[in-house]
């Protein structure tokens, strides 16, 4: 058990590896100068040269990729081109927005989808049924954009609920801050829970035709039971493999959602990043959404390992 | 047939709405089980035999339904519930205290996620007021009792630490734990192999001498009927077509049906070359019944009148079959 998480650690550390190597490929074959675009259309030749010596952009490829592995594994990833800070410190400052937005529309989209899903599956073919298998497919195949304008426009512009826009101002306290999240969580959560719709519901759907419920019911105890004890461990493991799942979409998702509520999180960063060539920080982000990837991906593993007893690691 | 039945089925019959028809699966079902007897209901494939019995524990899937006839089952307390009409609520304290099943698929019927001492525990925690050391000491002796070797340290195992037999004996136990007033075992044994399955009706005769409950033994074989049985039930179609003693009906069946499943058992004393006789033909569909006798279509013996409906009547005391003809195949045997 032990071995097994460290075994998954040391292959998080391998896959950190590959993902460092494959963003510094990719930065580097990218078209445009970073220097020039840093010092805009005004600047001369003569400083964009010596901002590429400052920067070690002057120097062979190999030379910087070995600098850039070096300070990496010292929690050193550069500097940020556009700010002149350290990357990992800008990258913290916008964590806290996405890292909140992120686990809200979790926990919105969970609420929502697993107790819905079992209730239709339990009610199959109904109408409740029926109605949430179509709410679902419309719910996943609209852009998340246009439900957050949407959204956006009747919620907060017209009916006034919740801020419209922004993470409040410079001095906003906590609970301000995450008052600002609430609908843009609810519109991320929207793609996501449809997602964790389907598969509860199909998961259900399954477990509730095997022979042990037959038996669990020829034991005399309430439908409740049956569903909530019997079938839903069962269901379980689908439906927690599928939550992690949605984890790598949450995060593609938060980039758009942020932009349209105008939120300061990592997605919108990494906008910025792109749009500036701002290589260390886009490796940044990465980075870290990889290392998380890959730490859900372990929390999601070794869940299995409480739910059933025949996972053996 | 003389002491008072446990449980009588007097002409329950069950539907199913798949693809928006309606399909009759028990047409005509009667049969009764005597207190610490073994009713084996007996009958091919489809005839209808798992509905009865998830019919009688009000278990059918929800595209089935009971539509007609009556199953008296006289409780623990005196009191007579008609399991044919018994609202749900009232179904689950029938369900594993006063009638507890046992299926097929020792494989598939325990769950997967739950260790055998927590899936027997929780009968005990639905219908009986103990504490926890007391249910635990409850399924040691449980499973003592089933012959589970070392039965104390197995409560913590998953099913699928257990063999297809040893399993079979934990739905035993299971289904035992809290003494339930009627056993319905849908063919226990099926899935087992032969030296297994054995041992399995071994212990089910020991524990039905040892806590006196009455068993309705599902299976399609007749050397098992013969070796379980005290009564028998013939299914075909839907409908029971011949109910008597073991002995009787082995001896002289008065349906051509029995005879023919009778006929189809291998036996040591017949001699070398001489072939079992299958039933010509195949049972009809449910939706295509014929108008009279569902067999006549195979029967040797059919006539013409065999067209017309025919009831299972009393061709001895204690000897019912729906037969124009019981007489007559009686007299033949
Ligand atoms: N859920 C269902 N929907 C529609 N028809 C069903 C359903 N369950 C059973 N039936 C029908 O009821 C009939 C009787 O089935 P049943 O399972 O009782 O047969 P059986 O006698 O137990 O056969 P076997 O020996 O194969 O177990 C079958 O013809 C089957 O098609
Ligand atoms: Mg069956």
């Amino acid at each position: 058990m032990l071995k097994y998480v460290l075994n998954r650690l040391f292959g998080m550390v391998v896959v950190l590896f590959l993902v460092l190597t494959i963003t510094f490929v990719i930065v580097r074959v990218a078209p445009g100068d970073p220097a020039a675009l840093m010092l805009g259309p005004d600047a001369t030749p003569q400083d964009a040269a010596a901002l590429r010596i400052e920067l070690g952009l002057d120097q062979p490829i190999l030379v910087q990729y070995g600098k850039f592995l070096l300070s990496a594994a010292a929690g050193d990833l550069g500097q940020s081109l556009f700010f002149h800070r350290p990357v990992l410190s800008v990258l913290a400052e916008r964590a806290e927005p996405t890292a909140f937005l992120a686990l809200f529309s979790l926990i919105f989209s969970i609420v929502i989808a697993v107790p819905i899903g079992i209730y239709v599956a339990y009610r199959r073919g109904g109408a409740a049924d029926q109605g949430a298998v179509s709410a679902a497919m419309l719910a996943a195949s609209v852009p998340s954009f246009w439900t957050g304008l949407v959204l956006q426009r009747w919620l907060a512009s017209d009916l006034g609920w919740f801020p419209a826009s922004g993470y409040g101002g410079p001095g906003a306290g906590f609970f301000d801050r995450m008052g600002y999240l609430i609908l843009p969580s609810i519109v991320l959560g929207i793609v996501n829970s449809a997602l964790i719709l389907r598969f509860t519901r199909a998961s259900m759907l399954d477990v509730l035709g095997e022979d042990y419920i037959r038996t669990a019911r020829s034991k005399g105890m309430s439908e409740g039971r049956v569903v909530l004890r019997h079938a839903l461990k069962n269901a379980a493991i689908p439906i927690v493999t599928v939550v992690g799942l949605t984890f790598a979409l949450l995060v593609s998702g938060a980039v758009v959602t942020e932009r349209v509520f105008n939120i300061p999180g990592m997605g919108s960063l990494v906008v910025g990043a792109v749009l500036r060539r701002d290589y260390p920080i886009i490796q940044g982000t990465l980075i870290v959404v990889a290392a998380l990837y890959i730490l859900i991906n372990l929390c999601t593993d070794l869940l299995y390992l409480l739910i059933d007893k025949r996972v053996r690691y | 047939m003389n002491r008072a039945p446990i449980l009588s089925v007097d002409g329950l019959r069950v539907a199913f709405r798949s693809r928006g028809r309606q399909v009759t699966a028990l047409r005509d079902v009667d049969f009764s089980i005597e207190a610490g007897r073994t009713l084996a209901l007996v009958g091919e494939s489809g005839s209808g035999k798992s509905v009865t019995s998830l019919a009688l524990l009000g278990l059918l899937p929800p595209n089935g339904k009971v539509t007609g006839g009556r199953a008296t089952y006289r409780s623990r307390n005196g009191a007579t519930l008609d399991l044919a009409g018994l609202p749900a609520k009232q179904f689950r304290k029938v369900r594993g205290r006063e009638i507890a099943m046992i299926f097929q698929e020792p494989m598939s019927s325990l769950n997967p996620l739950f260790s055998i001492g927590e899936q027997i525990g929780e009968m005990l925690k639905l219908h009986e007021d103990l504490d926890a050391a007391a249910r635990r000491r409850r399924v040691v002796e449980m499973l003592e009792l089933v012959e589970i070797p070392a039965a104390a340290s197995r409560l913590d195992d998953y099913p699928h630490e257990l063999s297809g037999g040893m399993r079979q004996r934990v739905m035993i136990a299971l289904a035992l734990v809290c003494a339930p007033q009627l056993l319905i075992a849908d063919e226990p044994t099926t899935a087992l192999d032969v030296t297994v399955q054995a041992q399995i009706l071994d212990l089910m005769r020991r524990l039905q001498r040892e806590m006196g409950m009455s068993i309705l033994f599902i299976t399609h074989d007749m050397g098992v009927v013969a070796e379980m049985a005290d009564d028998v039930a013939v299914m075909y179609a839907g409908a029971i077509v011949e109910e008597a003693g073991v002995e009787a009906l082995f001896a002289r069946p008065a349906h051509p049906y029995t005879r023919g499943l009778l006929a189809s058992i291998p036996r040591p004393d017949r001699p070398e070359g001489e072939r079992l006789k299958a039933i010509p033909g195949a049972v009809p569909p449910l939706t295509a019944l014929p108008p009279g006798c569902a067999f006549a279509p195979r029967c040797p013996h059919a006539l013409p009148a065999c067209d017309q409906p025919v009831a299972l009547e009393a061709v001895l005391p204690a000897h019912r079959a729906a037969c124009i003809r019981a007489s007559e195949v009686m007299a033949d045997a």
